[in-house]
């Protein structure tokens, strides 16, 4: 994907924050780099090798002054094996719809190699926000002393989104805990719905899932067992009443005639 | 008295004094269970407090009572059948739930709203700020023993919540937000039985402010505690009110207001030093009071024209990923979605205010006292909907 980054780059209109950002995080961070996107709106993505995610939340956090955890998630890549878009096995017999070949498997922003992908995003604060006296100051940007260059609302803030690849055995990181304190919870819940394992993390355990619970369930390959046993019933726009079937909807025809 | 007897009563004044004993020495710690039915909890939250005589050594919510797997189902859910879901995730102030992911779905098809469906869109995502705070506002007094004030929150949030149905037909799940605009335009006459709503909302603000913030038990309660320092709450992510009560001047609606009309009207942020429990009620106050004038300046400037952008008839958001996020009541909210170009969702993540709000509660109850559990809870504002998701 680093062809889409330099793509990218020759668009004229990038904001020059985003590009600016992206080249303090190179620098810093050096080969581990792997990929990189900015949107024309100025959102800012880039993919580091895995054993450098501590470090890029580092530099985020140190070089680029985005001192504010937004989240930290997971991507499950692999392409649903469950058939098409929104139906299980039943609606194909219900429906009758055909099954879609399993895709390969298709990365989004800034690339990437493995099924799991961590990803976190952290922005900065416009400048001067910190350390106020309280009271109103106005809500345009523009009438705010000391602001710089107001011509762009993210110009002033630079927010980057973070991406890395897992290992597909037994997936693992380095925990974020030593940047931000806030990513905590955020790995506690994506070591249980993804299965990652965050390497440092003190206390890693169930959140919202009883403590006996197996699986993973955000993983693409663990089944919506709600979907299993009934069609969604959303995908047509008539359904049937409780407890009717075609069959008696003929017998009831036949009966009338 | 016999000696078997005598030889028993020893034993128990042995036992007896041995019982005083470990009351007087043995400082070994309680554990105090508060929930998971709570009234400070908005929601099902269980907290496992360990005391140390009337300080907390060590607190840790509890939560999933109420975890729906939003996540989840979003992947087996047509982009406009979302919005049903997610209006569920911060119940009190339901459309404000919808427009961040509308905003991200927008971004990803390159449409855009007409200027009457986003100013119509900001005028009912301050409308559930209002109903959403106001509930906050009263809701407060109850933690520290006062009842009255959640009874005029009660009362008056009705007004607001009538304006919303008025558009909506939903007092709670409007599920009125489209990818490219809005269902339905403002019925006839809202705006001037809104603008009457408005006058009383400011009006419930004064009146809270004599009720509650003059009074003494109210400040001795909040004042001073639970204090979060502005560069421990952003590591922790939190947003919204929280964060400005400890001076942080940020403000996602200026900051960055992708698709809401926020740059056009003359408005402030409000923002206090201090940090503490009454910080964040202050701030909270001022803000209902600020939005009241943002949705009167909305009125003012209502532009004419199509509430609906073109769209197709049968939604497919073309591959792609984009994050947006806006100042909800609670705090920031965010989605961010990836879409391999179907009828559904590939992944969506929900970035929630109350999750990241709630995080800090282990660092911040370290250390203070049983009773102040409860109003730092209850200042921190959060709703389990929008924790469990």
């Amino acid at each position: 994907m680093a062809a889409e980054a330099a793509e990218a780059a020759e668009v004229p209109a990038l904001p020059e924050s985003s590009t600016a950002a992206l080249d303090t995080l190179s620098a810093t961070l050096g080969d581990s780099v792997l990929g990189s996107h900015i949107k024309p709106n100025g959102d800012l993505w880039l993919r580091v090798a895995t054993d450098a995610w501590r470090q890029a939340g580092e530099a985020a956090r140190d070089e680029l002054g985005c001192v504010w955890f937004d989240f930290l998630s997971v991507i499950d890549w692999l392409p649903s094996p469950f058939g098409r878009d929104m139906d299980a096995e039943q609606d194909r017999i219900v429906y009758g719809a055909e099954a879609r070949e399993l895709e390969s498997m298709e990365h989004g922003l800034a690339g990437g190699e493995s099924r799991l992908q961590v990803f976190a995003r952290v922005a900065a604060l416009p400048n001067g926000s910190i350390g106020g006296h309280g009271g109103p100051r106005s809500g345009r940007r523009d009438a705010n002393d000391g602001e710089g260059d107001a011509s762009s609302a993210s110009s002033a803030a630079p927010a980057v989104i973070i991406k890395a690849d897992l290992p597909d055995e037994n997936p693992a990181v380095e925990s974020w805990m030593s940047v931000y304190e806030g990513a905590d919870w955020h790995e506690r819940e994506a070591w249980e719905m993804f299965g990652v394992m965050f390497i440092g993390h003190p206390d890693l355990r169930h959140i919202y899932l009883p403590s006996e619970f197996e699986g993973h369930p955000m993983r693409k390959d663990f089944p919506l067992l709600a979907r299993r046993v009934k069609p969604w019933p959303g995908i047509v726009d008539v359904e049937l009443m409780p407890g009717e079937d075609d069959e008696a909807a003929e017998e009831a025809a036949g009966d009338l005639a | 008295m016999t000696a078997a007897t005598r030889e028993q009563m020893a034993y128990i004044a042995g036992q007896a004094a041995d019982a005083r004993l470990n009351v007087e020495l043995e400082t070994e710690g309680m554990t105090l269970n508060i929930g998971p039915q709570h009234p400070a909890t908005h929601g099902t939250l269980r907290i496992v407090a360990r005391l140390d005589g009337e300080q907390v050594i060590e607190a840790e919510p509890i939560m999933g009572y109420m975890h729906r797997g939003y996540e989840k189902l979003t992947e087996v859910r047509t982009y406009p059948q979302v919005t049903t879901l997610i209006n569920r995730i911060d119940w009190l102030g339901s459309f404000a739930n919808e427009v961040p992911f509308i905003l991200a779905a927008e971004q990803l098809m390159e449409i855009e709203a007409p200027p009457r469906a986003q100013w119509i869109r900001t005028i009912l995502f301050e409308l559930s700020r209002i109903a959403n705070i106001s509930l906050f506002l009263g809701d407060m007094g109850v933690q520290l023993g006062a009842l009255t004030p959640v009874f005029y929150a009660f009362r008056d949030r009705e007004f607001v919540l009538n304006q919303i149905e008025a558009v909506t037909g939903g007092r709670f799940h409007p599920n009125f937000d489209r990818i490219g605009g809005l269902k339905d335009d403002l019925p006839a006459g809202w705006i001037d039985e809104t603008r009457e709503v408005l006058a009383k909302m400011r009006a419930f603000c004064d009146e809270l402010e004599d009720l509650l913030m003059g009074n003494e038990i109210f400040e001795v309660r909040t004042r001073g505690i639970g204090i979060i320092p502005a560069d421990v709450g952003l590591a922790y992510g939190l947003s919204g009110a929280n964060i400005r009560a400890s001076g942080v001047d940020w403000d996602i609606r200026r900051d960055n207001p992708c698709g809401l009309v926020y740059d056009q009207l003359d408005w402030q942020v409000w923002t206090h030093p201090d940090g503490d429990s009454f910080a964040r009620y202050w701030v909270r106050l001022q803000e209902v009071r600020e939005a009241t004038r943002i949705i009167e300046q909305l009125f003012d400037g209502l532009p004419s024209g199509p509430i609906m952008a073109k769209v197709p008839r049968i939604i497919k958001v073309p591959a792609g990923e984009a994050y947006a996020e806006t100042e909800n009541p609670l705090g920031a909210m965010g989605y961010y979605i990836v879409s391999k170009g179907d009828l559904v969702p590939f992944r969506v993540k929900i970035r929630s205010a109350s999750f990241s709000n709630l995080s800090i509660a282990p660092w911040l109850l370290k250390g203070v006292y049983v009773p102040d559990i409860i109003t730092i809870l209850a200042s921190l504002y959060f709703i389990l909907g929008d924790i469990d998701r």
